[in-house]
Order: structure tokens, then sequence, then C-alpha cells
């Protein structure tokens, strides 16, 4: 009798945990919104959100966001351009060109790579890529080397394992029968993979791309290390920027009263995105499948 | 009848296990040849030398010699080349996951062919030739994987012609499809005899009677008995040769 | 390739007429030499970025940065390891039993075509979506502000049990799947309950990737800078006595966030980069290694 009840008993418990996740997240759902949503009102939807002027402490003070919401744009976009082409390439390279034992070497390279904290990058950014920048940019308007570029290029290094690894297995998902079609009809190695197997693990690898463009639109600390942080609408390509992300931390250190609402409302903007990025990646996953 | 491939004493190993055993054939030119044999004969691995599909099977080491018109295909040809001369139809119907005009503009394009009207005449052309082109008509532009498994194999065959092979290397072609569609690729096969040499490896030895000129029956990896498919079918000179025929086999 | 009967073998492809075809082909070759150079690409900013920070940090690793206390004059890192270390094993408590028993109930329990089932991956694949900033702004307005717990470990372990409770329980599931559903017939086959069934058969058969899994959560934990600056705080000494768990505290992480971004101690900067770097490095090939054994059975 003893064990039946532990059984139900052990069941109820298992159960509570599966509702605990489900409860997580309602949870960060309701608090964020909660802690948001009457500051965006108080400001203003329009005003919040395509505001050009972010000027806490000013008297009146201006709450825009849209500088951010363009900076954390422009710099996913630069990760964009430079990550997916090497890390879809990349890809390609692991999936049908590696040789067995490179690969031995490369597929836990390509973990570690997703392993290293984002503090770390950042770090690097700041030491390698920030000064590079600032010295051989100087005459196409780089100031002090924090930029959009910088901001760009380590997000787009820090996007690789993502793209790398989801592409790569989109890749050798492909059924084998249209790689021996194309090379029966004379196609070379190249021409198979490119023009007959690329295109059919297409689904996939803009899954990929969908999830390195959410990891670099959420991240924080290795931008805020190379990014500037200056809030105003992106002044160019050398310029600094400030990210949503960004927006956050920088600030909220000292915030109190609408300026912290406005801060916890950014975060909510940022969590709306990545919802929808979500939503888009869960989709094209079940195209896949 | 003149021969398109001689293969002269070739032996294929996968690792240790020897799959095809010394073997010696002459191929005629615009005939159909059928290979029959019970499975893990040799008769795909043998089909699949000819075109040089086993390079990519690890561990596969071939000695011999495979005269295509009298030039090695194991020696200085160019691989992708022989490919293109020798075309192969699949046991399963494996069209790209493009459009109906993709999959047979593929191979075109591959071999450098870029003026639109040139690959709509080719397209045009080898859906015809393929008995495919009225069914396929009015959705060129349709993703060819809706198509039913009779029409993607056809489909199939359409795509190994626009590329204008000398050769169709065909396994079990009609394997993974019903009675009907199997009539119709037979009667497309015979059709296509007049400008191609045709090789079908195939289970169905009724399929073999009814369509082939010559037959080489396999058995572990060894020829053991080729000649024209009515005098192998009705007067067998081995005796495993007819034990399987018969049905007496195993 | 080994000769058959003595004869050279004739089916393989010799270097000069792979180059024929390629210099016959360009586009073939162009694209040969892209993929390769994005994979050297690949492999080079990972050697860069992992040798530069080894070669100009390590000369910077000295004894003093291993002291017992924090002060200005010695950062002292050690404090910030032993931080780290209790903050890995208090989200490891919370993280791991919740994520281990919910993945127990999704792969051993539920009925197939459960509503819940769905619900909970859809649930734990938004949760792996989110960014740690929103997860440190989520800890900041419910641990910190709402159950007024303030800055404290407890804070800050709880925000990040929640970040790998997907992790932990995804990788558990995996574990739990790959086990032959044979064990679990024997197993009832002998009058066994399905409690005893998964705690003494199908649990012990999963360990290994259940383990791997752990261990990548502890990867992040260590690296996880921006869910804590807001929960766990800054403070850089050991939170110690008898409410240690609701002290501030800084984990390694934070500990070079603070160096770097305050410009000072760029060295000190270097040294921790090279310890974290590290540290991360070994967990993430333990966890390769033990998942490797997973495979082999």
């Amino acid at each position: 009798m003893s064990g039946k009840i532990k059984e139900k008993g052990m069941e109820i418990l298992f159960l509570a945990c599966a509702l605990a996740s489900i409860a997580a997240v309602a949870v960060i759902c309701l608090f964020l919104f909660m802690g948001g949503i009457p500051a965006i009102g108080e400001i203003g939807a329009g005003e919040f959100l395509l505001g050009r002027k972010w000027a806490p402490q000013d008297v009146p003070a201006s709450f825009g966001i849209f500088p951010m919401i363009l900076g954390s744009v422009y710099v996913t976009g630069g990760a964009i351009l430079l990550g997916v082409p090497v890390g879809i390439l990349a890809a390609v390279f692991l999936a049908r060109f590696c040789p067995r034992p490179a690969y031995r070497v490369l597929g836990p390279a390509v973990q570690l790579m997703a392993g290293i904290p984002s503090i770390v990058y950042g770090f690097f950014g700041m030491v390698v890529i920030v000064p590079f920048i600032r010295e051989h940019f100087r005459r196409l308007g780089a100031v002090n080397g924090s930029s959009i570029l910088a901001a760009s290029i380590l997000l787009g290094i820090m996007i690789l394992p993502t793209v790398i690894g989801v592409s790569e297995s989109a890749l050798r998902a492909v059924p084998q029968s249209y790689y021996e079609g194309a090379l029966a009809l004379g196609a070379t190695h190249e021409r198979a993979v490119f023009f007959a197997v690329l295109p059919a693990a297409k689904s996939g690898i803009l899954a990929g791309v969908v999830l390195g463009v959410g990891r670099a639109i959420g991240e924080t600390m290795a931008v805020i290390m190379v990014a500037g942080n200056q809030p105003r609408m992106p002044a160019g390509l050398f310029k600094g920027v400030r990210t949503l992300t960004a927006n956050i931390v920088m600030e909220m250190g000292y915030a109190s009263g609408l300026h912290r609402e406005a801060l916890i409302a950014t975060g909510v903007v940022l969590f709306v995105f990545i919802l929808l990025i979500n939503l888009c990646f869960s989709l094209l996953k079940r195209r896949m499948d | 009848m003149k021969d398109k491939f001689q293969i002269e004493g070739l032996d294929l190993f996968y690792g240790d296990f020897q799959a095809l055993k010394n073997v010696e054939l002459s191929l005629g030119e615009r005939a159909i040849t059928a290979f029959i044999g019970p499975s893990g004969c040799g008769k795909s691995t043998l089909l699949k030398s000819l075109n040089r599909m086993n390079d990519l099977v690890e561990g596969c080491r071939i000695t011999g010699r495979v005269l295509l018109d009298g030039e090695d295909v194991y020696g200085d040809m160019d691989v992708n080349l022989l490919r293109r001369r020798v075309g192969m139809v699949f046991q399963k119907p494996n069209p790209f996951p493009m459009s109906v005009y993709d999959n047979i503009a593929y191979g075109p394009r591959t071999h450098g062919v870029r003026s639109r009207a040139r690959l709509d005449g080719i397209v045009e052309k080898s859906l015809r030739d393929a008995a495919i082109w009225e069914e396929v008509k009015d959705r060129l532009k349709k993703p060819a994987l809706g198509l039913s498994g009779g029409q993607q194999q056809r489909l199939c065959i359409a795509r190994a012609l626009a590329v204008e092979p000398e050769v169709l290397l065909m396994d079990e072609p009609t394997s993974a499809l019903d009675p009907i569609s199997t009539s119709k690729i037979e009667d497309l096969v015979l059709e296509l005899k007049k400008n191609y040499t045709i090789i079908i490896v195939t289970h169905n030895m009724q399929q073999a009677t009814r369509i082939s000129d010559e037959t080489a029956f396999f058995l572990l990896g060894e020829v053991v008995e080729f000649g024209a498919t009515e005098d192998l079918f009705s007067m067998p000179k081995d005796k495993r040769t007819e034990d399987y025929i018969t049905g007496r086999f195993g | 390739m080994r000769d058959i009967h003595g004869l050279p073998a004739v089916n393989r492809v010799s270097l000069r007429q792979r180059a024929r075809s390629y210099l016959r082909r360009p586009l073939s070759l162009l694209l040969f030499l892209l993929v390769g150079l994005a994979a050297l690409l690949t492999a080079a900013t990972l050697l860069f970025i992992i040798g530069y920070i080894l070669v100009r940090g390590a000369p910077h690793i000295t004894p003093s940065l291993f002291e017992l206390t924090y002060n200005s004059v010695n950062v002292s890192l050690f404090p910030a390891v032993v931080t780290t270390v209790m903050m890995t094993l208090l989200s490891l408590l919370i993280a791991a039993p919740l994520g281990i028993f919910t993945a127990i109930y999704l792969v051993e329990y539920a009925r197939r075509g459960n509503r819940l089932v769905g619900l909970v991956r859809i649930t734990s694949e938004t949760l792996s979506g989110i960014p740690s900033i929103v997860y440190g702004l989520f800890g900041m307005l419910f641990f910190v502000t709402a159950l007024h717990w303030g800055f404290s470990l407890l804070s800050g372990a709880c925000t990040l049990a929640i970040m790998i409770l997907p992790l932990i329980m995804r990788t558990t599931e995996e574990a739990l799947k790959s086990v032959p559903d044979s064990f679990r017939e024997a197993s009832f086959g002998l009058g066994a309950g399905r409690l005893r069934t998964v705690f003494k058969v199908v649990l012990p058969s999963a360990v290994p990737g259940i383990l791997a899994g752990v261990i990548l959560a502890i990867g992040r934990i260590v690296g996880e800078t921006a869910a804590l600056i807001y929960t766990a705080g800054t403070v850089a000494q050991i939170p110690g006595g008898k409410d240690a768990l609701f002290l501030s505290g800084r984990t390694l992480a934070i500990h070079m966030y603070v160096l770097s971004s305050e410009g000072l101690h760029t060295n000190e900067a270097y040294a921790t980069a090279v310890v974290l770097l590290v540290t991360v490095l070994l967990i993430n090939t333990l966890s390769a290694v033990v998942a490797r054994r997973l495979t082999k059975g």
C-alpha cells in the first residue's frame, strides 16, 4: 500500500516539476510586462518606440529608444553580413569536404567556440579589434575604435558556432540520393554539393541564421565592451552606437522612477523581438522536419 | 553488333570482401542488356563500376579494365565527363527538391548551357523522350516531389537524357513502382533503345525477357552465364542458371 | 590503398587528374577554395583568440592574484573563484532536480499526445532563446525586488537556475530516450513498478548523457555575466557567515567585467581572462568526453 502511495507521490512530484518550467515562462512574461508596460503607457508608445532622443536626465526627460532599436538592428545586420557566409561555407566544409581525421579536431573546435564566455569575446574585441579600427580607419572617421564595425565583427565571430552547428546538421540530413543523382549527371563534387545538396538544406540553414540573429540581438556584455554605447542615432560604420541590451546594463545601476521603468520597457521590446525570432525559428524547424 | 562496353578481368573488393570476381563481358551498342541474379550477387556493383559511382564507397578497390568505346574509364578519362556519357537511373526515384524544369535543366546547366531558349528546348525534348511531357507540361514550375512515384522515375530518366548520354544505366528502376507505372517505363526503355545503349539491373525475370536483348546471370560475384536473352531463358547452359530462372534456386 | 593480387587498384583519381578537372571547371575550383578558406578562417579566428589571451595573459598570473582576500592593491581573483563555485553549486542544486524530474515526467510518465508535453517543449524552447540580459532583468524584478532578497547569491542562483533549466531538461530528455525500451520491459516484466524501473534501470544507463548536460550547464554558469550584474551584484568579497545566501558576491566573469570596464587593471583582467578561458575550455572538453563515453556505450 505504501508503495502505491510512493509511486503516486513521485509521479505528482515529477508533474509539478514539469509545471514549474511552464510557470517560469509565465512569471517572466508577467513581471517583465508588468514592469515595463506602464512606462510605455506613460511615455506614449509612439514616442517611446520612434522617439529619436534618449535623455533621461534632461528636464523634461526624453525616452525615445529608436536609436537603440536601430543600433541593435545595424549591429546584428553587420554580424549577419560577416558571419553567415563564412559560417555556411564552413558548415559545407565540415559536412561534405572535411577528411575524417581533420573533423576530429574541427568538430570539437566549433563547440569550443560556442563555449567561450561572451565576456572573454568582449575583452578580446576591446584589446584587439577596437585598437585595430582606431589605428587603421582614422581617415574614414573612426574616433576611438568603438564602433558599429567593431561590434559587427565581434558578433559575426560569436554567431559562427551557432550558424555552423545548425547548418551542418541540416546539410547532413539531406538524403545522399540527391548528391548521387547530381554526380551521375556528371556534376563535380563541388557542383553537386552547392547546387543539389545545399538548396535541399535551405530551410535548415535559414533556421540557423535566424538563431544567429537571436544570439546577436540578445548579446550584451561583448557588445558593451566594443560598441561605444553613445545613445544617439547611428552616425556611421566607424562611429559608436548603443544597442537595446547595452541601454539596460549601462543605466540600470543608477536609474529610478520612470527612468528605471523605461529601461525595463526596453527589456520588454527586446523580449518581444526575441519571441518573434524564436517563432520564426520554430516554424522553419517544423518545415525542415 | 558493335560493343559499347568491354569489361576485362574486373575484380572488386569492399574491404576484404570480394564482390566481383574476374568479370569478362562485352555489352552491345544500342541494345538492352539485363543483369539478373539474387540480391548480393554483384549485379548492381558491376553497374556502378561502369560510371565509377563506386568511387564514393569507402574501401572499394577495383582491378581490371572497363573500356568505353575502347577507352579505359579507369584510365586518364575525366570522371565527370564519363558520367555525362554514361547516365544513371536509380532504384528509388531521386528527383531534386526543385521544380520539374530545374530538375531537367540541372544537368545541362552543370555542363555550361546558360541560354534560356536552349534550356527550354532541352527540357521539352527530354520530357518528350521520356514520355512524360504531356503529363507535366502545365506544371513545369511545380516541385518535382509532388509527382507520383512513376512520374518521378520517368522525370529522372528525362533528367538523365537531358545531358545527351550515350549509355543509360538503370538500377532496378521499377522495383519501387506499381505495375502500371512499371509497364510505362518498360515501353519507354524499348523506345529509348533506338538511340541509347541501355544496361538494366532487374530482380524481375519477366522484365528481363520482355525488354532485354542480352542477359547476364550473376551469382556470388561471378558471371555464370551471358548470352542472348531468348537462349538464356529457353535453354540455359549452366545448371545454376536453370535453377535460378525456374525458381528452384536456394 | 592495398594492392589486389599484386595489381594496383585502378579506381582512384590521381592528383594530376583532379588538378586537370579543376582547371577545366573554374567554378568548382572557386567553390572549393571558398569552402576551404571559410573553414581556415574559422579555425584561425578561434586559435587567435585563445592564443592571444593565453600569451598576453599568462605572464600576469601572479601569486598575489590568489590571495585570500580582495583589495584594490592585489586585485585578487580568489574570492571570485570561491563565489563562482558557490554560485554554481547553488544553481545546480535548484535546476538539476527540476530539469531532470521534468524530463523524467516527459519521457517516462506522460502518455503520447499529452498536451502538457507539447506545452513544456514550447516553453523550454522559449526559455532557451531568451538572452541572458532579459533573465537578469527578470531576476532583478522578481527575486531582488519583489521577494526582497536584494543583490544576493540566492537571487543570482535562482536566475541562473531558470536560465540553465532548458539545457538540463533537453539533454536529460535525450539521454532518457536513448535508453532502449527493452530495459524498461525487462524491469516491468520482473514485476517492478514504474518508479523502481526509472531509478534502478533507466536513470543509471542515462547518467553519462545527463552528466554531459550538467557539465555544459556549469560552463554556462561560469561564463555568465549579464544575468548576474543586477541579481548577484558585484561585491568583491566572499559571501560568508550565517546569511551568506543573502549577501552579494561577484563570480569570476563579473570580476573580469568590472576589471576591464574600469580600465585600471588591464593586466589583471588579462590574467582573469586566462583563468576563465581555461576553466571553461576544460569544462567543455570534459562534457564532450563524457558525452563520447555515452555514444560508445
